[in-house]
């Protein structure tokens, strides 16, 4: 079994990073012109990695599926994104956002890569503020916090629900810029296929231009992957519809390991599933917590009378509600992390107290909140003696202003008006922390692949805390990646152009190629979203919240055959040379279905309980996660032999060496 | 519900393209319309024929990519949603549904309701960014207060998620909202004010090199938008464009 080599610098915690860009080798600004750098993906990640390494003088060409830069999924993220800035002066610091990350990870992150994510988070705010984003303020002009899961500080800046949209469009239009400038060529509605790789280094990709069909090659001296989560092997999800594992999977088959495939995070406030048409699940923000009580009825009549319509949830007495995260977690309450809290609606669910049809929904209720801020609202204007609608009127503005878009969208979906009646909600697949190892430089264990943002195995462990995806992939794309990409690249200034008329680029295409028009000719009878349904369930059933050793088992085999049945049975309209969706979506779930494999593979494995991963066999008696730091404290990282089911095993001890290894509770 | 749907279906940006009808059945009121398009889509994949091309992504509005013209609206009927935030709920068994691409000589047909939308990223690259690097050697965030009602409004215009629904509405066809909130949004903050003579010249000029039209204050823009971006930025848009071509 190979070493893993994190290649984390030496010295104390808080020197690593400053130590390592002291030490680092540089390329001098004339010889950046002559190095070409490929960064597939324009989200967060992506974007910001594009136009900063445009900005330093290397020559950059983007990729993205979608037909603009701006429309990457990053521009989904409502809540917020933290950074250890301390403007609220309520204790907050670098070494605390560092351990509530690798407490709220459940111990299975890599110390120096999150110590140095807190270090720069400060600066991504000033970055963003510098590029005008407009975040949230207060009346005295200066930035506006909230709180997020998982922490007791108020750490996370928002830009009402639309953060995610407010910091894209900053990285985009940095990157517009640098388009503008002649330093990116942007290449929008392609999708890399395949990763070619020349001498043991990664040296180019093949894309397919998506409107024309035409397969192209594009040559590099190194090449980014910043293509995202693979959440959609679930096939509901909060992901948009093309999110897609095919980039980092290629990348993974050609000998880039991939860890931890198994950390999931369940988002626990997502609109419940309504029926079996539905193509995707909507997040209702996090940051609704802040303000939202989590409840179910405490008697079993009551839920059946609010399923059959006999009691709305606002006939239910205050002390005939369970409100259980205030039950059971009273130092966080509402606010625990996102695996504690989606564990806790299914317990409560599973147990029959589910509140719609379904029985897969429980109440997010803003009621007191209303009251609460009416009240404020009233003594802010001096309003003597409210009356109890008067204060219900100004709460409810107060909420709006927060969360207005947020309680718009779950209206047009549900067609049910949160201010009056409490949200309903239900967990669902929302994030992969799991992705492609890579060391410290954000190198994956191909020499000259990168990947940054959600594609990498990422700085969460087992479990992200809310807000902190945005402040990743900004931070690996603004100030990670550009030095330490300069590092591998100084030594590339006197290789020249990489020519693509190699044999290494005549057999990638041609692999890409078979591909296509396999799936073209298939001549099958089912269209690809119904192998798509199929394999979602599959995961969500036994590979999802909860997982057993049987369950895992099953799944394993089932999904083997599922992607024989695929290759034989799947019908995919039209040709390869035009502009063509289903081919598109073809090629994902292809890949999908091979993921899946190695996700149950890497579940099966891990004896333990973690964060997102919940094996059921290893609960304490209250029912939380039980770790083995013993025997589970690392890192794992598969290697791909030929099918997924036959990767090998590579583990990355984690040495916790400033943070004491403890049973994370919330109590 | 059962309804009928008239799509118009252009195989490439040089075919004349027709409108083609299609049923579809047991339709839930609870759909999203792109659900009741994939609901058609998968009866046509099987039944052996070519599914109808149409953008989408996020399906939550928030990406801007869907873009259909429904019975002859930019996103179908209903205020302030996208095609994807359009439920089946509002519309009633047996109705005839029209649907079309945006229609805009600055957007060509790519295929179907598939649209090409990159003049709006070109109107961006010629201006619609503050010019700082992003090495973070900036200054602190809070170094410069920012009214809470200009930062409010510069949020409000910064919403845009760029769908061209007001371009497709406009009977010139013009992008005069659409760009108006990106020269607002940045002229409100003192990070962007700088620049924003230039800016504005800039972004004007690539805006009528695209080919979009002028502006004739209908204000059937705003009504579309689904994101409720107000024509108040069109008139800070033009003190703004008269500030710098004058001075
Ligand atoms: C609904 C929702 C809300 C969220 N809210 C928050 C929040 O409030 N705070 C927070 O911190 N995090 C949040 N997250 C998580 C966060 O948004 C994501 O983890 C993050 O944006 C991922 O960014 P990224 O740059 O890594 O990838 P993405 O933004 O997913 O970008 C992927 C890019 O890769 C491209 N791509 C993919 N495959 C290919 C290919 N084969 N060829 C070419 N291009 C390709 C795509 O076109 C796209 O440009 C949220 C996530 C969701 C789903
Ligand atoms: S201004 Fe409105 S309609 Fe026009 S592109 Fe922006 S969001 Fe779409
Ligand atoms: S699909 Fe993203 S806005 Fe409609």
């Amino acid at each position: 079994m190979s070493k893993l080599d994190s290649k984390v610098p030496e010295g104390p915690l808080k020197d690593k990073w400053t130590n390592y860009k002291d030490h680092i080798n540089l390329v001098n600004p004339a010889n950046k012109r002559l190095i070409d750098v490929i960064v597939v993906g324009t989200g967060l990640a992506g974007g910001s990695a594009a136009a900063s390494l445009a900005e330093l003088g290397y020559n950059v060409k983007a990729f993205c599926f979608q037909d603009s830069p701006r429309r990457a999924h990053s521009i989904a993220a409502q809540g917020g994104i933290n950074a250890a800035k301390n403007y609220q002066g309520d204790g907050d610091s670098t070494y605390r956002l560092f351990y509530d990350t690798v407490k709220g990870g459940d111990y299975r992150s890599r110390e120096a890569n999150v110590y140095r994510l807190a270090e720069v988070s400060a600066n991504i705010i000033d970055q963003c503020v510098a590029q005008g984003v407009p975040f949230a303020r207060e009346y005295g002009g200066l930035l506006d916090n909230r709180s997020f899961g998982g922490v007791l500080v108020s750490r996370t800046f928002y830009a009402k629900g639309q953060t995610g949209q407010q910091l894209l469009l900053g990285a985009y239009s940095a990157l517009s810029r640098q388009i503008a400038r002649g330093k990116v060529t942007m290449y929008n509605r392609h999708e890399m296929l395949e990763l070619v790789i020349v001498d043991g280094k990664a040296r180019g990709i093949i894309a397919r231009n998506l409107v024309t069909g035409e397969i192209e090659r594009h040559s590099a001296h190194a090449v980014v992957l910043c293509t995202g989560g693979y959440g959609n092997v679930f096939f509901l999800s909060t992901n948009a519809m093309g999110s897609n594992v095919t980039a980092a999977w290629k990348a993974h088959k050609q000998g880039a390991f991939f860890a931890n495939p198994c950390y999931t995070q369940i988002h626990p406030t997502c609109i419940p599933v309504s029926g079996d048409y539905q193509s995707k699940l909507t997040l209702m923000s996090e940051s609704l917590r802040n303000d939202g009580r989590i409840w179910v009825p405490k008697k079993i009549e009551d839920v059946k009378a609010i399923r059959e319509g006999k009691l709305k949830p606002k006939d239910i007495k205050e002390e005939d509600r369970d409100y259980y995260l205030e039950r059971r977690y009273p130092s966080f309450g509402n606010l625990v992390p996102r695996d504690v809290a989606s564990r806790a609606a299914k317990e409560r669910c599973d147990a029959g107290f589910g509140v719609n049809k379904t029985g897969e929904a429980v109440f997010l209720d803003f009621s007191s909140a209303i009251e609460r801020y009416g009240k404020t609202e009233a003594n802010i204007q001096g309003i003597e003696n409210p009356s109890k609608e008067k204060i219900i009127e100004l709460g409810k503005k107060v909420v709006e202003a927060k969360y207005g878009n947020l309680f718009q969208m779950y209206e047009k979906i549900t067609d049910d008006n949160p201010y009056e009646t409490p949200m309903k909600i239900y967990p669902a697949v929302h994030y992969t922390m799991g992705g492609l190892w890579v060391d410290y430089n954000l190198m994956t264990t191909i020499p000259g692949c990168y990947a940054c943002g959600e594609a990498n195995f990422s700085d969460h462990g087992a479990n992200r805390l809310g807000a902190s995806a945005l402040m990743q992939g900004l931070a690996d794309g603004y100030f990670v990646l550009p030095y330490t990409i300069g590092d591998y690249l100084s030594k590339d200034i006197r290789t020249g152009k990489i020519p693509t008329n190699s044999p290494e680029f005549d057999a990638a295409e041609a692999k890409v190629k078979e591909q296509l028009s396999k799936l073209i000719d298939n001549n099958g009878t089912k269209s690809v979203d119904y192998f798509h349904k199929r394999l979602g369930k599959i995961m969500w059933d036994k590979c999802g919240m909860a997982r057993n050793e049987k369950g895992l088992n099953e799944a394993l085999v089932e999904i083997a055959q599922l992607r024989e049945e695929f290759w034989k049975d799947v019908k995919v309209p039209g040709k390869m040379n035009e502009f063509n969706p289903e081919l598109e979506k073809a090629g994902r779930v292809a890949d999908f279905l091979e993921l899946g494999e190695l996700f149950a593979k890497d579940a099966l494995h891990r004896n333990e309980s973690c964060g997102g991963h919940f094996r059921e066999e290893y609960q304490t008696e209250e029912g939380e996660a039980k770790r083995d730091d013993v025997n589970f404290a690392y890192a794992a990282a598969w290697e791909y032999k030929g099918k997924p089911g036959d990767a090998v095993l590579h583990k990355e001890e984690l040495k916790f060496e400033n943070i004491e290894l403890k049973q994370r509770s919330y109590k | 519900m059962n309804l009928t749907l008239k799509i118009w279906r252009q195989k490439n940006s040089k075919d004349k393209g027709k409108m083609e009808t299609y049923p579809v059945k047991d339709i839930s009121p609870d759909m999203s319309f792109l659900e009741m398009m994939d609901v058609l889509n998968n009866q046509l994949i099987e039944s052996g024929q070519d599914p109808v091309a149409f953008d989408h992504d996020c399906r939550e509005g928030i990406c801007g990519m869907c873009s259909m013209f429904i019975n002859g609206e930019a996103h179908g009927p209903g205020r302030g949603i996208t095609t994807c935030q359009l439920h089946m709920r509002s519309f009633k068994d047996g109705d005839t549904i029209y649907i079309e691409p945006w229609r805009a000589a600055a957007f060509p047909v790519i295929k179907d309701l598939v649209v090409d939308r990159s003049s709006f990223d070109r109107v961006i690259q010629a201006g619609g960014y503050v010019s700082v690097n992003t090495s973070g050697n900036t200054q602190d965030a809070n170094a410069i207060p920012v009214p809470k009602e200009d930062a409010d409004k510069a949020f409000d215009a910064a919403t845009c998620i760029g769908c061209g629904a007001c371009v497709a509405t406009c009977k010139n066809s013009s992008a005069m909202l659409f760009v108006s909130a990106k020269i607002s949004q940045l002229a409100l903050l003192p990070q962007g004010k700088v620049e924003a003579k230039q800016r504005a010249l800039n972004m004007v000029k690539q805006m009528d090199e695209e080919g979009f039209g002028n502006c004739s204050n209908t204000g059937a823009c705003e009504v579309e938008c689904p994101k409720g971006i107000s024509l108040e930025n069109i008139a800070r848009m033009n003190r703004e464009y008269l500030k710098a071509s004058t001075s």
